[in-house]
């Protein structure tokens, strides 16, 4: 067997053995399908949801919750292994850096992309039956390849940290503060720079300056394509970008493809 | 087969100011089994993650089955090579059977091999139980089987015997003893010095990242010329008063005696109608890695005097 597969293979059954993957993917089903049938109560409405307003809630919910899972499920991937020593061992095996990165991210990348595809995927179903196939599934086809791509990058993101330290408390403190920075931090200073600073950014360069969250970038798709009238807050005003869907879909493939080739570049230089 | 496994030349490691390892040279054969001592720090890992291709030499050649372990190369070999680290947990929520399957995966070993080195290393009993719930002597057994798997050509085992118990231990010789008698070169590191002996054939002692002392036992032990420790009963008062044995007396009983001394001594001491017993010791393996070890100190005294 390929190591690549090998990693994976354990990797993935890992997250099956400790209840993780079963776990991710209730807490998914529970939140769409909740959202789909009750998300207008809030609002003082009886009548369910429209469309978008479902998908512009799950992923303004979702913005917070998947980075959070990605970083929890990995960021002691390697600093864990470093810990008992199986690193060590691993790396005399016929098994290259890459390799057991690559399947590392296979294996524990799986766990995610599954558990957002049936968990999404079950309250697409079930809310496709009530009102038309045809509208649901690609919005929400939409919204679970974005949510994918959010989990699968932030898991780069963790390797990047569980390459950096050689402490696990100290891995899952930088991953909190990672999380924190991305999902809330970056926003406010978005904020702060749009209120604070008169004519200092134009629209246009507020997306771009989103661009470099994957968390905003995230939102920017699901909301670009949906009605602009359900939408309100600070994301309006980038919901009229000229990025088209798919370049904004490129843009999160590289936050997927360059914190993996960071961490490979750290995991070649580390000294174990 | 005269073809060298290992060879260092000249190989030289740093880690910032510190030298882990100096000067070192070593030619291993195939079939030789090594036995690496020395304190706490000396450079003994450091050599082990060399050979491994694990860190890169500052200076000097390395070379493992012909090729430098770092280079591309190296990899098809990586299947030859066995390895113990010192200290290893392994995976706790895996059973015993899931984490050598998996280390077989990586290593493209046979799959049958699983049940029969978890057979050998004695924890078939086990072998379904996940590792959390193994001992230090389990845990131990496990980095064996893990470290046999294929057919390695090159052992390196950091401590193996370290948590095992005597029986495990001698079997774990003999499976020493087998490995070798089926062409495998085996370094052994150990800080439990008794019991080694005969499965060595060369030993090299390390003191401070440099090799104070590289030979066969019998070679070491010229030399060191330790004394012949030799005890007697019955025979206290007559000791004091033979010209020939006064010299060598350490006690009342006990005399201390150069190798070259020794038959004279003891045709001597047969001479002694009243005596009882009578004990022989050689300088032991221990002794001889103290013997090494102090007189290191001194060279490096004298080299670095504070």
């Amino acid at each position: 067997m390929n190591p690549i597969w090998a990693v994976a293979l354990k990797e993935f059954q890992d997250g099956v053995r400790n209840r993780w993957f079963i776990s991710i993917t209730c807490i998914f089903a529970l939140l769409a399908i909740g959202l789909s049938y009750y998300g207008s109560v809030a609002s003082g409405q009886i009548t369910s949801p429209s469309l978008s307003t479902t998908i512009a809630s799950l992923s303004s919910l979702s913005v917070f919750l998947i980075p959070l899972i990605a970083l929890l499920l990995c960021y002691d991937s390697f600093v864990g292994e470093q810990e008992s020593g199986t690193l060590l061992l691993l790396l005399t095996y016929p098994v290259s850096h890459t390799q057991l990165l690559l399947g590392k991210f296979i294996g524990q990348g799986s766990i995610i992309t599954l558990a957002t595809i049936i968990g999404f995927g079950s309250a697409a179903v079930l809310l496709g039956f009530n009102t038309d196939f045809a509208k649901v599934l690609p919005a929400f086809a939409l919204f679970i390849l974005t949510a994918s791509l959010l989990g699968l990058s932030f898991i780069g993101l963790a390797y990047i940290i569980s390459l950096s330290v050689t402490e696990k408390s100290k891995a899952a403190g930088m991953a909190l503060i990672l999380w924190l920075f991305f999902v809330l931090i970056f926003d406010l200073g978005l904020l702060a720079i749009l209120i604070g600073i008169e004519n200092g950014v134009t629209q246009q360069g507020l997306v771009q300056l989103m661009l470099f969250n994957p968390a905003d970038l995230f939102r920017l798709i699901n909301l670009a394509a949906l009605d602009s009238a359900d939408v309100n807050g600070v994301l309006a005003v980038a919901i009229n970008s000229d990025y088209s869907v798919s370049s904004l879909l490129l843009m999160m493939l590289a936050w997927v493809v360059s914190p993996l080739l960071f961490a490979l570049f750290i995991f070649s230089k580390k000294s174990i | 087969m005269s073809e060298n496994i290992i060879l260092l030349e000249q190989v030289n490691k740093n880690y910032q100011q510190l030298a882990a390892l100096q000067n070192i040279n070593l030619k291993l054969s195939a079939g030789e089994v090594l036995g690496l001592f020395g304190h706490n720090g000396a450079g003994k890992t450091t050599m082990m993650k060399l050979i491994l291709g694990i860190i890169k030499a500052g200076s000097g050649k390395v070379s493992v089955f012909g090729v430098d372990p770092q280079n591309k190369k190296a990899w098809s070999s990586r299947r030859k090579i066995g390895y113990l680290p010192e200290n290893v947990s392994f995976y706790d929520q895996l059973t015993g059977f899931e984490v050598i399957t998996y280390f077989a995966r990586l290593k493209s070993a046979d799959k049958k091999q699983v049940p029969q080195l978890l057979e050998k290393v004695g924890l078939s009993f086990a072998e379904n139980r996940p590792v959390k719930t193994y001992s230090k002597g389990m845990r131990q057994r496990l980095g064996l089987a893990q470290a046999f798997l294929g057919d390695p050509k090159l052992l390196l085992l950091d401590e193996p015997t370290v948590g095992l118990d005597p029986s495990a231990t001698k079997e774990f010789y003999n499976s020493v003893d087998q490995l070798k008698s089926n062409g495998a070169s085996i370094i052994l590191c150990s800080h439990i010095l008794p019991g080694i002996e005969q499965h060595i054939d060369r030993a090299m002692i390390l003191s401070g990242g440099k090799s104070v002392a590289l030979g066969t036992l019998s070679t070491l032990r010229n030399i060191a010329q330790l004394p012949v420790l030799i005890t007697t009963k019955g025979i206290d008062n007559a000791l004091q008063h033979n010209k020939n044995l006064v010299d060598f007396m350490i006690d009342q009983n006990r005399l201390q005696v150069p190798e070259s001394e020794k038959i004279n001594v003891l045709r001597e001491l047969m001479s002694f109608k009243n005596m009882t017993d009578l004990q022989v010791e050689t300088p032991t393996l221990a002794q001889i890695y103290q013997y090494f070890l102090n007189n290191n100190k001194i060279d490096a005294k004298q080299e670095n005097p504070l």
